[in-house]
């Protein structure tokens, strides 16, 4: 596979505080890759620094195998979706989506058939003539995405564009979005902090935390094979299991592992308990979440754990998912191979971050 | 509780009166001059008019030193003008987003001369003028006006560049316009109308202006400074009247365009290609 973005030890440091610290990734053609972290964790600022909006303080930004490191952003093979859209206000939105053409010198007649061409695909061929301001938010969003892929450029960047969108247009945009991606064949880099949303669109995702990457990897892999605490936290939720439940548990003394909790199983103290490692608690909290219920249970060693138990339809429990009440004594119990060894974090010295400077 | 008034959002009696004081108050004066330019009686102030006429626009309009005098006036309000809108939003364009060393004190004295009394700037620019051997005459009165009139130009300026976001900046340059096309294309449009506004008030302001007027004008006879004459000569005064209601008129216009350019909210009016 042909790599068309690549960091090589990229860094950009606004005074003391360091956005992003020595990140170095590939990405290949065609691929759907995503950025996730937390605000701050300068997973903006990397989209910026393929934009160019941003340079690196350090390292170098490398496009289509030549480095970008210092060229302005008329002069890159990318376009960006904006967070905010950033459509023209002034323009109809067929001018919005032809500006990229006409200042590139494309002539009127075919910078307008081409951009009549890219509202079609977007589904709002009839809107050619409005202004942005007479549209609604999705709209406003497929009109962005119409201005940037118009272009044909080879990577297109996505900052977080369907985070002011309600949760059903955001889920249709989520699959139409990687539909696109598929038909069109163009690198999409998609930074967000919702990693449903990464987890559910990407081929391979980057979680960025305080400037670095903690990991990298397919959706599966992160999932279920976190490899910090951080990382096995952010994705999903995960029991974090230390010192000292470790020696309660008789597992390897000194070691930090993660659990989920829907591979823990939840039984009242009188059934009999059938995986390989148990402990014995009590239910302090209950959330019911329509398809699961969460519990929290204190275990007898003081620590608690976190339950999550899928809401099945059987007699006696009509969906109510309520056998179990608070302060009922439960067991728990699970398979050793459900818990993932987390390596060591190390304690790095800044805790302040900034995201990006311009959004 | 007494938030009664406030909530079914109606004025008390008290409130309308108060206000429509005001205004009368304010106004009152306007409407005497307005009245009294079309009076037939030459000198005298009897009331009401004993009748009115439009003989007195006739009268001043043919009058060379009248016709003179409004020929500068517009003359120096429009160079001042143009003068204010290129250095005005030339100021915008480099204060706005950038920070530098320094900026916070650049602004402060680009801001300083709306701020400080016209007497002063206008003697602090005829001291200059003199020192620089600079005779007084149209040039002079134009820098005068353009130092207070780049600075309305500036502060429309400077709040609609805060309006128009960053990103589509960006986005004109991500779309491969370099800094020129972003310009021409994206930030122009933009600001068109906040400096038409920011012109015309300038222009209104010029237009009227005396004080720095009377430090910088010499032996030139604007408008203001011929209307301000015109006080120790009292047969004129039925003229002087008419003169007065054309400046107002020159002056009120502009600023309602202005209003109607700058009101409307969010969606930034521009030229349409």
């Amino acid at each position: 596979m042909t790599t068309v973005v690549e960091f090589s030890s990229v860094s950009r440091h606004y005074g003391e505080v360091k956005a992003v610290d020595q990140v170095s990734l590939k990405i290949a053609e065609g691929e759907f890759f995503s950025m996730l972290g937390p605000s701050g964790s300068g997973k903006t600022t990397s989209l910026r620094m393929i934009a160019g909006f941003e340079q690196p303080s350090e390292g170098y930004v490398i496009i289509h195998g030549h480095d970008a490191t210092g060229l302005p952003p008329y002069k890159r093979d990318v376009n960006t979706v904006f967070q905010d859209y950033a459509l023209f206000p002034h323009m109809n939105v067929l001018e919005n989506i032809a500006y990229g053409l006409m200042v590139k010198g494309v002539a009127k007649k075919e910078r307008l058939s081409r951009a009549q061409e890219a509202l079609d695909m977007v589904a709002l061929g009839e809107y050619g003539l409005r202004k942005p301001a007479q549209l609604s938010g999705g709209q406003r969003q497929r009109i962005a995405l119409a201005r940037a892929l118009v272009n044909r450029p080879k990577v297109l960047l996505l900052d977080e564009p369907l985070g002011a969108l309600d949760l059903k247009l955001r889920e249709q945009m989520q699959s139409e979005l990687k539909t696109l991606q598929r038909q069109l064949g163009i690198t999409f880099i998609f930074v967000t902090h919702d990693q449903t949303e990464a987890l559910s669109m990407s081929d391979r995702v980057a979680v960025f935390n305080k400037g670095r990457i903690e990991q990298m990897g397919s959706p599966r892999d992160l999932y279920n094979k976190p490899q910090t605490a951080f990382v096995a936290e952010f994705i999903g939720s995960a029991n974090v299991i230390k010192q000292p439940l470790v020696d309660t548990l008789g597992l390897q003394s000194g070691k930090t592992f993660a659990l989920r909790p829907e591979y823990i199983d939840l039984n009242a103290v009188s059934e009999a308990v059938s995986g390989e490692l148990n402990a014995k608690g009590v239910i302090r909290d209950i959330q019911y979440q329509g398809a699961n219920t969460r519990y929290q249970v204190m275990l007898d060693s003081g620590e608690a754990l976190n339950v999550s138990c899928a809401n099945s339809f059987s007699a006696g429990n009509e969906g109510s998912g309520d056998v179990l009440t608070d302060g009922a004594e439960v067991n728990l119990s699970w398979r050793a191979d459900a818990m993932v060894e987390l390596r060591d974090v190390e304690l790095r010295g800044e805790n302040v971050n900034v995201d990006n400077a311009g959004a | 509780m007494h938030s009664d008034h406030s909530a079914n959002g109606k004025a008390s009696v008290w409130l309308k009166i108060a206000a429509w004081s005001g205004l009368i108050f304010l106004h009152f004066p306007i409407a005497i001059i307005a009245l009294y330019a079309f009076n037939t009686e030459e000198s005298a102030f009897s009331f009401p008019p004993p009748g009115l006429t439009t003989k007195w626009f006739a009268v001043a309009f043919g009058r060379a030193d009248v016709l003179e005098s409004i020929g500068l006036s517009l003359q120096v309000a429009c160079v001042a003008t143009v003068l204010a809108m290129t250095l005005g939003t030339m100021a915008s364009a480099a204060l706005y987003r950038r920070n530098f060393f320094g900026k916070e004190s650049i602004t402060l004295m680009l801001i300083l001369p709306i701020a400080l009394p016209g007497i002063i700037t206008g003697l602090a620019l005829l001291t200059a003028f003199k020192a620089l051997d600079i005779h007084p005459g149209i040039t002079t009165i134009v820098i005068g006006h353009a130092t207070f009139c780049v600075v309305i130009v500036y502060n429309n300026v400077v709040a609609r560049f805060r309006r128009i976001s960053a990103s589509l900046i960006e986005a004109s340059m991500d779309l491969g316009a370099d800094g020129w096309q972003t310009f021409r294309y994206i930030v122009l449009p933009n600001l068109g109308t906040a400096m038409l506004a920011g012109g015309m008030l300038a222009f209104a302001l010029s237009f009227d202006e005396l004080i720095v007027t009377t430090f910088t004008a010499g032996h030139e006879k604007p408008l203001p400074i011929w209307l301000l004459n015109q006080l120790t000569r009292p047969r004129d005064v039925p003229v002087t009247n008419v003169v007065a209601m054309l400046v107002m008129l020159v002056t009120t216009i502009p600023v309602f365009l202005a209003y109607l350019l700058t009101k409307g909210g969010e969606d930034v009016a521009g030229s349409g290609k």
